[in-house]
C-alpha cells in the first residue's frame, strides 16, 4: 500500500526540482516555463493525494481548474516568447537583463 | 473737540499724500500750497486747543477714535491723549514744521526733488502728531517707527550721493538698535500691567512697583528699573544719546531744513516726551533715573567737546544738539521733566532757528558749509546775522533769552537733585554752558565776522536770501527771545502741565525750587548776574572772540601741543571706529563664520548635498543586486515566500 507521506515526498521532491530548475538553468526561457508547468503539477499531486485519503472530492475540483489555468498559462507564456524572440532573436536567459537598475 | 484733534492730525496727512502721488498734476506750486496749507490748520487748530486746554483751563482729552483690531482681550486702538503736555507739543511741532515749510520754498527751489520733499514733511508732521497725541504704545510705537522712517527717507533724500546713502543707513540701524530696547519696555508693561493704554497702565502702577523679576537665574531686578530702562534705550537711540548718539550728526547729509524740523527740533525729541510722558513709571525707579541722568550729563558734555572741532557749520550745530538733548535727558534723570521739556520747546526754536540760519548761509555760499571758507558775511546778510545772533544768545543761555530760562532751570534742578550721579551732572551740565557758549561763538564769529575767506566768484554773488527763507528767521527769533520769560514761571516752576507729568513729592526738585529760589522771571533774570552759569557762558563768548577774532593762532597753537587730544576730537572718541570694527566688523565677522561653516559646510554639505550623497552611495551599492536576470528575481522571491512561510508556520 502506497502510504500518503509517499505522494507528499514525490510533489515536494518534483517542486524542488522545478525550483532548481528556474535558478540553475542558464540556457533558455522555455525551461523556466517548464519549470512552472511542473511546479503547478507537483501541487495537484498533493491535492489529489490529500483528496483520495481524505474522502473528499473538492480537491480533485481543484486540479481540474490549475490545469485549465496552467494551459492558458502556457499558451500566454508561449506567446510572449515568441514575441521577445521576434524583438531580441533570442530566448538565452543570460543574455536577457533589461531590468537591470 | 474730537473733530479738531482728527483735523491736526490728518490734515498734514492730506497735504502729504496729494503732494506724494499726485505731485506731478498739481506741480510744484500746487504741492508746496496744499502741504503748507494742511500744516497751517494744523498749527492754528493746535494753538486753539493749546489756549482751550492750557490757557482757559479746558477739559483734557482722553479717548479712543477707531479699534483697529482686538487680540485675546488686547485691545489696540487709535485713540488720542490730549492734555497740556500734548497740547504744548503740538504748537511747537507744528509751528516748527509751518516755518520749515515755508523756508523750504527757497531752500530747495531749484531741486528736482521738490514735490517729493514736501510730501515728506507732511507726512513727518503727521508721523509726529500721531506719536505726541497717542493714548497707547501702540499708536506710540507708530509714531515711533513713522518718524524714524521719514528721517530715513529724508536723510537719503539725495539718493545719488553714497555719503547720503550710508548716513541714512547708519541712522535707521543705530536707531533699530535704540527701538530693540523700546519694545522690550512696552512688552514689559504688556506682560505686568496687561494693558497698552496710558491711563490703565498709569492706575496700575501700585500694583507693579514692589515686584521683582529675574533675567538672569539669582539676580533679582525690579520690574520697574527694568521697564524704565528698556524705555530709555529706545528714547536713547531717537534722542541719539551716548552710545547710540553717532547717527544724529552723520544725518547733517540731509537737506538743512530737515535738520532743522526732524534732527533738531522734533524728532530727536521724541525721547525726551516719551520719557516726560512715562514720568509715572520712571518715578517709581531711582535706577533708572540715576542711569538717564549720567548718561543725559556725559552726552550734554562729551558732545558739546565735538562741537569745538568741526568746520562743517551744519556738524557744529548738529553737535550742540547733542548737548542740547544731553541736558534735557539730565533734567529727565532729576526729575525736572517739567523743566526738560521747557528746555525741548525753547530749544526747539531757537534750534530750528540756528539751522534754518545755517541753511540760509549755504545757500548764499551756494552750497559750501565748510566755515573756514566763510567769514564777514554779517555785511552781506543782515536777517540772517541777526536771528543767527538770537539763537547763538538764546543757545548760550544770555539772560532773558529763551535758553537762559530753560537750561538755568535744568542747572538748578540737578544741583538741587540728590539722585545718585547728581553731582557729576551737576558738574557737566556747568562745563556744558561754557562749552555751548564757547563752540557756538566760534561758529559764529568765524562765519559772520572776521575776514572774508570765500573765493572772489562766491563773494560776488553774495546777498540776502529771499524772504521765504529769511522770513521764518524772523519768526522764529522771537519766541527765541521771549517765549522763555513768558512761561518760565508756569511751565518750569509752576503747575503747568496738571496731571500731565508725575513727580515723587521726594523727587519734586522743582517745586522746591520754586519756594527756595524763584520769584518771577525778571528776578531770575537779573539773579544771573551773581556768580553762576551766566559768568561761565559770558567767559566762553569772551575766549572764543579772543581765540577767533583777535589772536587765530592760538587755537592752532593748541592744535598743535594738544594733537592727541585734538585728534581724539577728530575722530569724535572714535566711537564710529569702534562701532565700524566692533559692531559691523563683529558682524560681519560672525556673518563670514555662519556662512563658510554654518551654510556651506553645516547645511549644503552636510544636511542638503550630504543626504543626496548618501543616498547616491547606498544606491550605487545596493544597484549591484539588480542584475536583470528573471531567475535572480524568482529566486529571491521564493526565498522570501520560503521565509514568508517559516515564519507563519514556526
Amino acid at each position: 500500500m502506497i502510504a500518503l507521506s509517499d505522494y507528499l515526498t514525490l510533489a515536494a521532491i518534483m517542486f524542488s526540482l522545478s525550483v532548481a530548475g528556474i535558478f540553475l538553468n542558464r540556457k533558455n526561457i522555455i525551461i523556466i516555463l517548464m519549470s512552472i508547468e511542473l511546479m503547478l503539477l507537483s501541487v495537484n499531486i498533493n491535492f489529489v493525494a490529500f483528496s483520495h485519503f481524505l474522502g473528499d472530492l473538492s480537491g480533485q475540483v481543484f486540479v481540474f481548474f490549475i490545469l485549465t489555468v496552467a494551459a492558458a498559462e502556457a499558451a500566454i507564456g508561449l506567446a510572449i516568447l515568441v514575441v521577445l524572440f521576434r524583438n531580441k532573436r533570442t530566448i538565452d536567459v543570460d543574455e536577457l537583463d533589461t531590468m537591470k537598475g | 473737540m474730537e473733530n479738531i484733534y482728527l483735523w491736526i492730525v490728518l490734515s498734514p496727512l492730506i497735504g502729504s499724500i496729494i503732494a506724494g502721488f499726485f505731485g506731478s498734476k498739481v506741480g510744484r506750486a500746487g504741492s508746496h500750497w496744499v502741504t503748507i496749507i494742511g500744516v497751517a490748520i494744523s498749527c492754528v487748530l493746535s494753538m486753539y486747543v493749546f489756549k482751550h486746554i492750557n490757557i482757559d483751563g479746558g477739559a483734557t482729552f482722553n479717548g479712543s477714535i477707531y479699534t483697529w483690531m482686538v487680540v485675546d482681550g488686547l485691545r489696540l486702538e487709535v485713540g488720542f491723549l490730549v492734555d497740556q503736555l500734548t497740547s504744548m507739543m503740538m504748537v511747537v511741532v507744528t509751528f516748527v514744521s509751518l516755518m520749515v515749510h515755508i523756508y523750504t520754498i527757497g531752500y530747495m527751489k531749484e531741486d528736482p526733488g521738490y514735490q517729493r520733499f514736501f510730501s515728506y514733511i507732511s507726512l513727518f508732521t503727521f508721523s509726529m502728531l500721531m506719536l505726541i497725541m497717542a493714548n497707547n504704545f501702540m499708536q506710540l510705537f507708530f509714531g515711533w517707527e513713522a518718524v524714524g522712517l521719514v528721517s530715513y527717507l529724508l536723510i537719503g533724500f539725495w539718493y545719488t550721493r553714497d555719503t547720503a546713502i550710508y548716513a541714512n543707513m547708519k541712522a535707521f540701524l543705530v536707531n533699530r538698535v535704540g527701538d530693540f530696547g523700546f519694545l522690550l519696555g512696552i512688552a514689559g508693561v504688556l506682560m505686568y500691567f496687561g494693558s497698552l493704554d496710558y491711563a490703565t497702565v498709569f492706575a496700575g502702577v501700585d500694583g507693579v512697583k514692589d515686584l521683582k523679576m529675574e533675567i538672569i537665574p539669582g539676580s533679582e531686578w525690579s520690574v520697574m528699573t527694568v521697564i524704565c530702562i528698556s524705555l530709555f534705550i529706545g528714547a536713547m537711540g531717537k534722542s541719539a544719546q551716548v552710545p547710540l548718539h553717532v547717527w544724529l550728526p552723520d544725518s547733517m547729509e540731509g537737506p538743512t531744513p530737515i535738520s532743522a524740523l526732524i534732527h533738531a527740533a522734533t524728532m530727536v525729541t521724541a525721547g525726551i516726551f516719551m520719557v516726560t510722558r512715562m514720568s509715572p513709571l520712571f518715578e517709581f525707579s531711582d535706577t533708572a533715573l540715576s542711569f538717564i541722568l549720567v548718561i543725559g550729563a556725559i552726552t550734554a558734555l562729551f558732545m558739546g567737546f565735538l562741537g569745538l572741532v568741526q568746520n562743517d557749520i551744519k556738524r557744529v550745530v548738529a553737535y550742540s544738539t547733542l548737548s542740547q538733548l544731553g541736558y534735557m535727558t539730565v533734567a529727565l534723570g532729576a526729575s525736572a521733566y517739567a523743566a526738560g521739556v521747557f528746555h525741548l520747546m525753547t530749544h526747539a526754536f531757537f534750534k530750528a532757528l540756528l539751522f534754518l540760519g545755517a541753511g540760509s548761509v549755504i545757500i548764499a555760499m551756494h552750497h559750501e558749509q565748510d566755515m573756514r571758507k566763510m567769514g564777514g558775511l554779517r555785511k552781506y546778510m543782515p536777517f540772517t546775522w541777526i536771528t543767527s545772533l538770537i539763537g547763538s544768545l538764546a543757545l548760550i543761555g544770555t539772560p532773558f533769552f529763551a535758553g537762559f530760562y530753560s537750561k538755568d532751570s535744568i542747572i538748578l534742578a540737578v544741583q538741587k537733585s540728590e539722585i545718585a550721579g547728581s553731582g557729576f551732572a551737576y558738574f557737566a551740565v556747568l562745563a556744558g554752558v561754557f562749552i555751548t557758549a564757547l563752540y557756538s561763538f566760534r561758529m559764529y564769529f568765524l562765519v559772520f565776522h572776521g575776514k572774508e575767506r570765500m573765493d572772489e566768484h562766491t563773494r560776488e554773488h553774495l546777498h540776502e536770501t529771499d524772504k521765504v527763507v529769511w522770513i521764518p528767521l524772523v519768526l522764529l527769533a522771537i519766541p527765541s527771545v521771549v517765549i522763555g520769560a513768558i512761561f518760565v514761571g508756569d511751565m518750569a516752576f509752576g503747575d503747568f502741565f496738571g496731571k500731565a507729568i508725575f513727580v515723587l513729592p521726594e523727587h519734586d526738585v522743582l517745586a522746591q525750587l520754586n519756594k527756595d529760589f524763584f520769584h518771577g522771571w525778571f528776578s531770575m533774570g537779573m539773579h544771573a548776574f551773581v556768580p553762576g552759569p551766566a559768568w561761565l557762558a559770558a567767559a566762553g563768548v569772551g575766549v572764543a572772540w579772543f581765540f577767533y577774532m583777535k589772536r587765530p593762532d592760538i587755537p592752532e597753537w593748541f592744535q598743535e601741543k594738544l594733537s592727541f587730544v585734538h585728534k581724539v576730537l577728530e575722530n569724535k572718541y572714535f566711537a564710529d571706529k569702534f562701532n565700524e570694527v566692533v559692531f559691523a566688523g563683529g558682524s560681519v565677522g560672525i556673518g563670514k563664520i555662519l556662512w563658510k561653516f554654518g551654510d556651506e559646510k553645516l547645511i549644503d554639505g552636510l544636511i542638503v548635498n550630504g543626504s543626496a550623497k548618501t543616498v547616491g552611495y547606498v544606491s550605487s551599492v545596493i544597484r549591484h543586486i539588480q542584475t536583470g536576470y528573471l531567475y535572480h528575481y524568482a529566486f529571491a522571491m521564493i526565498i522570501g515566500l520560503i521565509v514568508l512561510m517559516g515564519l507563519f508556520v514556526l
